[in-house]
């Protein structure tokens, strides 16, 4: 670690540079909101305010949409839930009347609940169920404060909650509002720049590759859904005071579709673009006061076109960084030998044992009766015709099957079957046959995906940008900076991965898997795809790894790669070990030759 | 009692159940779940009211059209909706998409046909009390639509034609089948089921905007507990949650009704998240 320590004067300069032109356009926003009650009248006020309330609650709810990619469009449910609690407690309908700035953040606490319930369906089921399920809910919450006449009052309605001097006027309640709006935007984005916002992106785009990071997606889901859904009880709260009274016909479904339509116009995983798109949406109906009806009806259209015509919403259009070019002949030249600065010698001795892994998929024996070992500081190849069981092999080792027989052992301690987010703690990291790489995100974030699970804050301490969540940060960032020169791709760290060649993912690939540290390393085919100057620096990599202790199992088609650089080799064939051996017994071995290698 | 909570929940079921199975019509040669299931029903009960009740045509007449309409907009969803955003099937820009169609033609609906629910005539004019026309209209709608699927799959070239894009898509393709006629002709039929769930429950649901988004829900329902391409999963499932909401809906009142219908949504979902009768996931790594 000490490369990592010895440069942080200048990573926080890089980091002042990189961030003040990010913090502008909300500073700006900021400045225009703090103005505006002087150059407008009171009708103005009701705007900014509105448009304040709906971005504390599109702030929380751009995580789930934007960032985990989970569509919620039944999200006017928690701002209902959030405004009749407010009020009820408020009016004292059930219990003795609360003051207003008390009965907030119990609204904000039924409202976390209910953010889970309704999104316990996307822990397991991906998009269509989640939305049926926000919609559902959206449906029964209104039909609810309709027939709940004792308490909600029914159809007739209930008066919203009034706040204390100095927020009773029309402006003193818009700067209260535009004070909670900027506290969401910092907590949000607080979020959104730490490990969990990163975690986020991952489970949404590269779902098995964050699993192997030892991402666990329920936890990261239910902290954002409570997250998201006090906040939008919070909103909810907001909205009745500034109603002055609430009926189930104030919580239309429009304005879901306008919270929902606001975060896809932004674009994904951005915050100023959703924020501008609220802003833009509330104004909208305003100036186009004839086509108030058709607001809806606008919306949809609106919708319809981002997602046919530009899905990356105002935060691809504000990009700027990539638009430019990148140089086309670059080629990658790791260094291996600065692994010994980034990477600690693997404190070694275990050796990961396979005895006996049987594995079927129907009628196919994909794996029979194999044993294997790799041991700590060796590289091990696997090699076989295709379809033989080589990825099968690694994906039994690194959780996302469960062998039907046999077992496997981490030194004296059994490593369970299936659980592919517990490898990471158990110091297995991988590779994939096809890179499972963020597109949207900076080869940087990408890389720093790997160490997710050594961070050590946890969400409210990311929430709220305490000291702990900068110290993850600033050694999670330098380490990965660290490791991308290694593998020689630090100019490109700033870069969004979609615009990398395939051999450049590939080494942004073991950049990921070597952040944990690894003792067992899985490369699955490394080096497909790359020209043969490429593969020569792989192997010099590959062996500097090991020679940092940690055990690799390298599955590969280059026999000369294999054979260059393997202290022992397993041939596979329909599942089962042909051969093994040393690579000068095997590159004789009759079988093998007659099976895989030719000649 | 109990005659009046089988009679509504079997005539409630057999509209969920009919727009289960329009989702999975959609679904068999796209892969796709469309929001403008629900509002195909809706349109149903709209256009048959419109057709015969503002316009004064025959019954007959006015269901053909109503059919004819929902197959257009059958066919729109596929062409505006579906078609622009299979290629990227893996980014779900369906939901969106179909979510944007689903909500312009709601919007429609209220603006031109009015928020109001308007009443659907009596078609036939058989039966009362819980035999009432309006109870065992879908319930016989939905026996003859499931009939004519089945004779459709099994027995006709072109269903066999569905059956096998629906299996497999690109095997199909390389028979030379025309996957993206078969596509649009699928879109009609699901189109085509719409509608007659919403014609003939336009005796229950009456002719209302609102129903759009509230069969959505309810007629995806049973596509949840069944397993997403399932007809018998979806029937067995729209009964199934027919009969359970209009017991709870007379047991223990309406909006408790809801409750537990979304109660049972939620659980069963993270107790079987393929459905009671879904098959196993994909290999993902």
């Amino acid at each position: 670690m000490t490369a990592v320590t010895a440069s942080p004067t200048r990573s926080e300069r890089h980091a002042v540079r990189v961030v003040l032109p990010q913090l502008a356009p909300f500073l700006a926003i900021l400045a225009v909101a703090m103005l505006l009650p002087f150059v407008s009248n009171d009708y103005w006020a009701l705007i900014g305010t509105r448009a304040a309330i709906y971005w504390v609650l599109v702030s929380g709810l751009n995580l789930i949409v934007g960032f985990a990619g989970h569509l919620a469009i039944g999200y006017v449910a928690l701002l209902t839930l959030g405004a009749y609690t407010t009020s009820v407690l408020v009016a004292g309908n059930v219990t003795p009347p609360l003051p207003v700035f008390l009965a907030l953040p119990v609204a904000a606490s039924v409202g976390a609940v209910f953010g889970v319930i309704v999104g316990l369906p996307a822990l397991r089921l991906r998009t269509f169920y989640f939305a049926m399920s926000t919609l559902g809910f959206a449906t029964i919450v209104t039909q609810i404060a309709l027939a709940w006449q004792s308490v909600t009052g029914g159809g007739i309605g209930i008066s919203g909650p009034e706040f204390p001097a100095p927020f009773n006027t029309a402006w003193g309640y818009y700067y209260l509002c535009i004070g909670f709006a900027a506290i969401c935007t910092w907590m949000s984005a607080n979020v959104a720049r730490s490990r969990f916002g990163r975690a986020l992106i991952a489970v949404r785009d590269a779902e098995v590759a964050a699993e192997s990071a030892g991402i666990s997606k329920p936890r990261m889901l239910i902290a954002i859904f409570l997250l998201a859904g006090a906040l939008a009880a919070v909103a909810g709260g907001l909205f009745a005071s500034l109603q002055t009274y609430i009926t189930p016909d104030a919580f239309t479904f429009d304005l879901s579709i306008l919270f929902f339509i606001a975060i896809l116009i932004g674009g994904r995983g951005s915050i100023l673009g959703p924020m501008l798109g609220t802003i833009i949406l509330t104004i909208l109906p305003e100036i186009a006061a004839p086509l108030a009806a058709w607001s809806t009806f606008l919306y949809a259209v609106l919708l319809l076109l981002i997602v046919l015509v530009m899905p990356g919403g105002i935060a691809a259009l504000l990009d700027f960084r990539n638009r430019r070019p990148l140089a086309s002949n670059r080629a990658i030249v790791p260094r291996p030998s600065a692994l010994a600065g980034a990477m600690r010698a693997s404190a070694g001795g275990r050796t990961l044992r396979l005895r006996g892994i049987s594995l079927s998929f129907g009628n196919v024996r994909a794996i029979d009766n194999l044993d294997l070992d790799v041991a700590p500081g060796q590289i091990h190849g696997l090699i076989g015709p295709n379809g033989s069981g080589k990825t099968t092999t690694l994906n039994v080792i690194s959780g996302y099957y469960a062998a039907k027989a046999g077992t496997m052992t981490l030194g004296d301690d059994p490593l369970p079957p299936g659980l592919p987010t517990l490898r990471a703690n158990n110091g297995i990291a991988r590779t994939f046959q096809t890179p499972r790489v963020i597109g949207e995100a900076s080869v940087l974030a990408n890389v720093m995906i790997g160490g997710t699970i050594e961070g050590r804050a946890s969400f409210v301490e990311a929430l709220l940008a305490l000291p702990r969540n900068a110290r993850d940060e600033r050694s999670c960032a330098a380490k990965a900076r660290a490791l991308l020169e290694i593998v020689g791709l630090e100019t490109l760290a700033d870069i969004r991965a979609d615009r990398l060649q395939h051999s450049e993912l590939r080494f942004i690939e073991i950049a990921r898997a070597l952040m944990l540290e690894p003792d067992f390393l899985l490369l699955d085919e490394p080096a497909a795809g790359l020209s043969s100057d490429e593969i020569e620096r792989l192997a010099a990599l590959i062996r500097a790894i090991s020679a940092r202790g940690a055990g690799v199992l390298l599955v590969e088609h280059h026999a000369d790669l294999i054979f260059e650089i393997c202290d022992q080799v397993t041939v596979l064939n329909l599942g089962r070990t042909l051969a093994a051996g040393t690579p000068a017994e095997i590159r004789i071995h009759k079988e093998v030759v007659s099976a895989y290698l030719g000649g | 009692m109990l005659a009046s909570i089988l009679a509504s929940g079997l005539a409630a079921g057999a509209i969920y159940a009919l727009v289960g199975v329009t989702y999975n019509t959609m679904f068999s040669t796209s892969r796709v779940m469309s929001f403008t299931s629900g509002q195909l029903a809706m349109l149903g009960g709209v256009f048959g009211s419109m057709f015969t009740l503002k316009l004064g045509m025959p019954a007959v007449a006015g269901f053909l059209l109503t059919l004819a309409g929902c197959a257009i907009i059958g066919i729109i969803t596929e062409y505006v909706a579906v078609r622009p955003v299979l290629k990227s099937l893996d980014q779900h820009l369906y939901v969106l998409s179909t979510l944007a169609l689903a909500l312009m033609i709601q919007q429609v609906a209220a603006i031109k046909w009015g928020t109001e629910p308007q009443p659907f005539p009596r078609l036939i004019g058989w039966g009362s009390g819980v035999f009432d026309e309006k109870f065992w209209l879908p319930v016989v709608a939905c026996a003859i639509t499931i009939t004519g699927l089945e004779y459709l799959y099994r027995r006709t070239l072109v269903g066999r034609a569905f059956l096998a894009i629906a299996e497999d898509n690109f095997a199909a393709r390389a028979l030379g089948l025309p996957e993206r006629n078969l596509r649009v002709a699928s879109y009609a039929l699901a189109g085509i089921i719409g509608g007659v769930a919403g014609f003939s429950g336009g005796e229950l649901l009456l002719a209302f905007f609102a129903n759009g988004a509230l069969l959505n829900f309810y007629g995806f329902v049973p596509v949840a507990l069944g397993g997403l391409g399932n007809n018998r999963g979806a029937i067995v499932g729209g009964f199934a949650l027919g009969l359970f909401q209009q017991a709870a809906n007379f047991l223990v009142g309406g909006i408790f009704s809801s409750v537990a219908v979304f109660t049972l949504f939620i659980v069963v979902l993270l107790a079987a998240p393929q459905g009671l009768f879904g098959a196993a996931t994909a290999r993902r790594v």
